[in-house]
C-alpha cells in the first residue's frame, strides 16, 4: 500500500516536473517551430515544385534537383563561397585565439576586451556600407593613404581579384572580436594550477599552450569553428550591400544566387532546391566536424 | 490561466467589433506605390486636389527604394496585399502581363473617351499589347552629358561647342579629343599634351556609373547611334548583342579608360555612383538619365549644365524610357483605382509634377511646366527635351526573361570593359545563352 502510493505520487511528481519543463522551454519551442521548422519542411515542398511565386505551383518532382545538377553558375557559386571560407576561417579563428590567449596572459583589462568586440556590435550592413565607403577606388579613405604610401590606388570590391578576399576581410574585421571573446572565456575554464605545474617543470609558454591551452580549450575551439564556418557558408548580407555577386560575379556566394533566383528571377522553386542542398550539406559538415573535432568530450579529466 | 487570457482575447474581439464604427465607413483608401523617393511629395499635392475633388477617396503614397520594390510589390501580389496602383516600368511589364497581376484600360480609356494622342508620341504606345492598355503614361526620360561648367570654362572650351559633338568607335571624334583635353593628371598636364600621367589621373575626362546589362546611361548611346540594335522587335526574342558595332563601341570605351586614361575604367568605379564622383570634382563629363537633374543640381557644388549625347555614325540617339501607372488586377477597388489613374495622366496633376522639376512627365504641358521650373533655377535641360522624339530615340528593350538577361549581360559587357577576354566572343556568347532562354 504505502510503496504504490509512494509510487503513484512520484509518478505524479515527475509528471509534473515534465509539464513545468516542457513550459520552460515553449518560447524556444514555438520559435523553432515557427520560424525554423515550418520554413525549412516549406521549403523542401516548394522545391518539388516550379512556381514563380504569382500563378499557382506545379509540381515538377526532382526536376529542380537535377538542372542543379547541370547548372554551371550554381557549380561557380558553390566554388565562390568555399573560396571565403578558406579566406575567412582560418585567418579568424587564428587572430581570435592570438587575441585571446594576449589578453589572457597579458592584459586583462574589461575595457581591451570591449575594444576587440567592438566592430561586432555593429551590423553587418552598417559594416559593410561603412567598408564600401572607406575602400571606394576613387573617393576612399584607405585608397587616398595608399597612394600616399606609394602602393597606389586598389580596386578592393569593385575589383574582381580582389572583391571576395574584401569581403573576406570585412568579416574577419567584424567578427575576430566575438571568436576572441568566446576563446577568452574558455580559457577562464582551464585550472590555473595546471600552468604554474608546467612552470616548476620548466615549460616555456609555447609548450603550455600547445600542451594545456589549446587541448582543453578543445570544445570551444569545435564550437567556434561549427558556428563560424556555417555563419561563413551563409554570408549575403556584406555582399547583398558591397558588391551585389559582381563584378564579373566573383562575389556571387551561394546565398546571393538563391536570393537572385527567388526573388529576382523568381524562380521559387529552383531557390528552394539550392536552399534545400545547402541545408543538407551544412549538416553533413557539421557533423563530420563534430566527429573530428570530438566537441562531445572534454579532456579535462 | 489559459482560460482567462482566452476570455480576454475574446472580450477584447468583442469590444472591437462592437465599437461604433468610424463615420467615413464607406471611404475607400487606395494605395498608390512608387520607387522614387523625389517624386512622393510631389504627387501627395495631387492626390491632395484628387481627395478634394472626389469626396470619399482617399490615397495612401508609399515608396519604397527600387532595389526592394519589385521583390516588395511581386510579393505582395502573392500575399494579396498589393499597392491598388502601381508606377510600372517597362522591364517588368512582360512579366506581369504573362502572370496577369494588371488590370487592362482599354474598355475604361474608350468608356471614358481618353484622348490617347495627348501624351508625347509613343509613350502610350509602349504600354500597348495587342490593343489593351497595361498602363497610363506617367513620365519619361532620356540621356545627356552632364558636364562641370569650370572645368570646361578651365580648358579652354565654348560650351556651345558641347552641343556639337560628334563620335565614332575608330578614333572617337570630336568627343574623345575634349574628353582628352579634359584630362588632367597630378602634374596639371592634359591628356592631349607629351608628358601626361595615365596612372596619376585627378581629374577624369569621363565617368559613368558601373555598367549593367542594358547600358542605358553608359553606353547604349554610343552603340545605338553606331547602329547597334539591341533586340529584333519590341517584345521580341532575339537579343542582338553579337552585333559588332557594339564590341567596337564597348572596345573603344574600354580603351579609353585603360589604354588612354581619359575615363574612369570600370575597376575603378566603386557602387557609389558617378553622381557622387563629379560631385567631387573627379569628373568633367558624366553622362546620366533625366531623372537625376535634381540629384546633380542639390549634390554638386558647383555650376553644371546639360549637352546632348554625341551623334554617331548613324545620328543621335538616346534610350527613350516610358514609365506608366498600372492598376492590379487583385485590388477591391478598381472602379476608383482607374479614376485616380486617370487623374494622375490628366492634365491637371502632370502639370503639377512638371512645376516640381523632379520629372518630365509625359504631356507635353507637363515637359514644358518642367522646363519652365528648371530654368527658374538657372538650368537649361533642353538637352534631354530635344532628343525625345521617336527619331532620335531608341525603346528600352522590352522581352520576356527580363532579370535574368540582365544578370547575363551585365557580367558580359563587364567583362568586356575589364579586358577579360576578346570583346565579340565574350558578347557572342552572352547573347547566345540569353537568346537560348526563349
Amino acid at each position: 500500500m504505502m510503496k504504490a502510493g509512494s509510487n503513484v505520487s512520484r509518478a505524479r511528481r515527475r509528471r509534473k516536473e515534465t509539464l513545468t519543463g516542457l513550459l520552460f522551454v515553449a518560447p524556444a519551442l514555438v520559435g523553432f517551430l515557427v520560424f525554423y521548422l515550418l520554413p525549412t519542411l516549406r521549403a523542401i515542398q516548394i522545391s518539388l515544385t516550379d512556381w514563380n511565386l504569382m500563378r499557382a505551383p506545379k509540381f515538377v518532382g526532382f526536376a529542380n534537383y537535377t538542372k542543379l545538377l547541370g547548372d554551371e553558375n550554381f557549380w561557380h557559386s558553390a566554388w565562390v563561397t568555399f573560396a571565403y571560407v578558406l579566406y575567412n576561417i582560418p585567418i579568424q579563428t587564428a587572430l581570435g585565439l592570438l587575441l585571446a590567449v594576449l589578453s589572457d596572459r597579458l592584459a586583462r583589462a574589461v575595457s581591451l576586451r570591449a575594444v576587440i568586440i567592438a566592430p561586432y556590435l555593429i551590423s553587418n550592413v552598417v559594416a559593410a556600407l561603412v567598408w564600401l565607403m572607406m575602400l571606394d577606388p576613387i573617393l576612399g579613405l584607405v585608397n587616398g593613404f595608399l597612394e600616399i604610401v606609394g602602393i597606389g590606388r586598389q580596386g578592393f570590391l569593385a575589383s574582381p581579384d580582389q572583391a571576395m578576399v574584401s569581403v573576406a576581410a570585412i568579416s574577419t574585421w567584424r567578427h575576430t572580436g566575438l571568436t576572441a571573446l568566446l576563446f577568452y572565456a574558455g580559457l577562464q575554464a582551464i585550472p590555473r594550477h595546471l600552468y604554474e605545474a608546467a612552470r616548476l617543470e620548466g615549460a616555456g609558454e609555447w609548450t603550455m599552450f600547445h600542451r594545456i591551452t589549446l587541448p582543453l580549450l578543445r570544445p570551444v575551439l569545435a564550437f567556434v569553428l561549427v558556428t563560424s564556418l556555417i555563419g561563413s557558408f551563409q554570408v549575403f548580407d556584406v555582399i547583398a550591400v558591397a558588391t551585389a555577386g559582381g563584378p564579373s560575379n566573383s562575389t556571387r556566394v551561394i546565398l546571393w544566387y538563391i536570393y537572385e533566383n527567388a526573388f529576382k528571377f523568381n524562380k521559387m522553386g529552383y531557390a528552394s532546391a539550392i536552399s534545400v542542398v545547402l541545408f543538407v550539406t551544412l549538416i553533413l559538415v557539421t557533423l563530420l566536424q563534430m566527429r573530428l573535432l570530438k566537441a562531445d568530450q572534454s579532456d579535462l579529466t | 490561466m489559459k482560460r482567462h487570457l482566452i476570455g480576454a482575447i475574446a472580450a477584447t474581439t468583442a469590444l472591437t467589433s462592437l465599437s461604433p464604427l468610424p463615420a467615413s465607413a464607406e471611404d475607400v483608401t487606395l494605395t498608390y506605390t512608387m520607387w522614387d523617393g523625389n517624386q512622393a511629395p510631389v504627387y501627395r499635392q495631387c492626390a491632395d486636389k484628387f481627395e478634394a475633388a472626389n469626396p470619399g477617396i482617399k490615397i495612401k503614397i508609399s515608396q519604397d527604394a527600387w532595389d526592394n520594390y519589385w521583390t516588395t510589390l511581386t510579393t505582395s501580389f502573392v500575399s494579396g496585399t498589393a499597392p491598388d496602383v502601381f508606377v510600372n516600368h517597362l522591364s517588368r511589364f512582360p512579366e506581369f502581363l504573362t502572370n496577369g497581376v494588371m488590370v487592362d484600360l482599354s474598355e475604361r480609356i474608350a468608356a471614358d473617351q481618353v484622348d490617347m494622342n495627348a501624351y508625347l508620341p509613343g509613350l502610350a504606345e509602349v504600354w500597348n499589347k495587342d490593343g489593351q492598355q497595361w498602363g497610363m503614361p506617367k513620365d519619361w526620360d532620356t540621356i545627356a552629358l552632364v558636364y562641370n561648367k569650370k572645368m570646361i570654362a578651365d580648358a579652354g572650351i565654348k560650351e556651345e561647342d558641347l552641343k556639337n559633338l560628334d563620335w565614332n568607335p575608330k578614333d572617337g571624334g570630336s568627343l574623345e579629343k575634349l574628353l582628352a583635353h579634359l584630362t588632367l593628371d597630378q602634374n596639371g598636364k592634359r591628356g592631349d599634351e607629351p608628358g601626361f600621367d595615365k596612372s596619376k589621373v585627378a581629374v577624369y575626362g569621363w565617368a559613368t556609373d558601373r555598367t549593367d546589362g542594358y547600358g542605358q546611361t553608359q553606353w547604349s548611346f554610343l552603340a545605338v547611334s553606331n547602329g547597334f540594335k539591341p533586340i529584333d522587335k519590341a517584345w521580341g526574342t532575339q537579343y542582338g548583342y553579337d552585333s559588332p558595332a557594339l564590341a567596337e563601341t564597348l572596345t573603344w570605351q574600354r580603351d579609353l579608360a585603360l589604354k588612354k586614361g581619359f575615363a574612369l575604367s570600370q575597376e575603378q568605379t566603386g557602387k557609389l555612383n558617378a553622381t557622387a564622383i563629379f560631385a567631387a570634382g573627379k569628373a568633367a563629363i558624366v553622362p546620366d538619365g533625366s531623372w537625376n537633374i535634381g540629384t546633380y543640381r542639390d549634390a554638386s557644388k558647383m555650376e553644371i549644365g546639360f549637352a546632348p549625347v554625341p551623334k554617331g555614325p548613324e545620328g543621335r540617339r538616346s534610350m527613350f524610357n516610358g514609365l506608366a501607372d498600372s492598376i492590379w488586377s487583385g485590388s477591391q477597388h478598381q472602379d476608383e483605382a482607374w479614376k485616380w489613374v486617370k487623374y494622375l495622366s490628366g492634365s491637371e496633376c502632370q502639370t503639377i509634377v512638371g512645376k516640381a522639376g523632379v520629372v518630365f512627365p509625359a504631356r507635353p504641358e507637363g515637359v514644358t511646366a518642367a522646363e519652365e521650373a528648371h530654368k527658374a533655377k538657372n538650368l537649361d535641360v533642353s538637352a534631354f527635351v530635344m532628343l525625345a522624339t521617336p527619331e532620335t530615340t531608341f525603346p528600352f528593350p522590352i522581352s520576356d526573361y527580363a532579370s535574368e538577361i540582365s544578370t547575363v549581360l551585365t557580367t558580359a559587357v563587364e567583362n568586356v570593359l575589364l579586358d577579360k577576354g576578346d570583346p565579340a566572343t565574350l558578347l557572342k556568347d552572352a547573347n547566345d545563352q540569353v537568346n537560348g532562354m526563349f
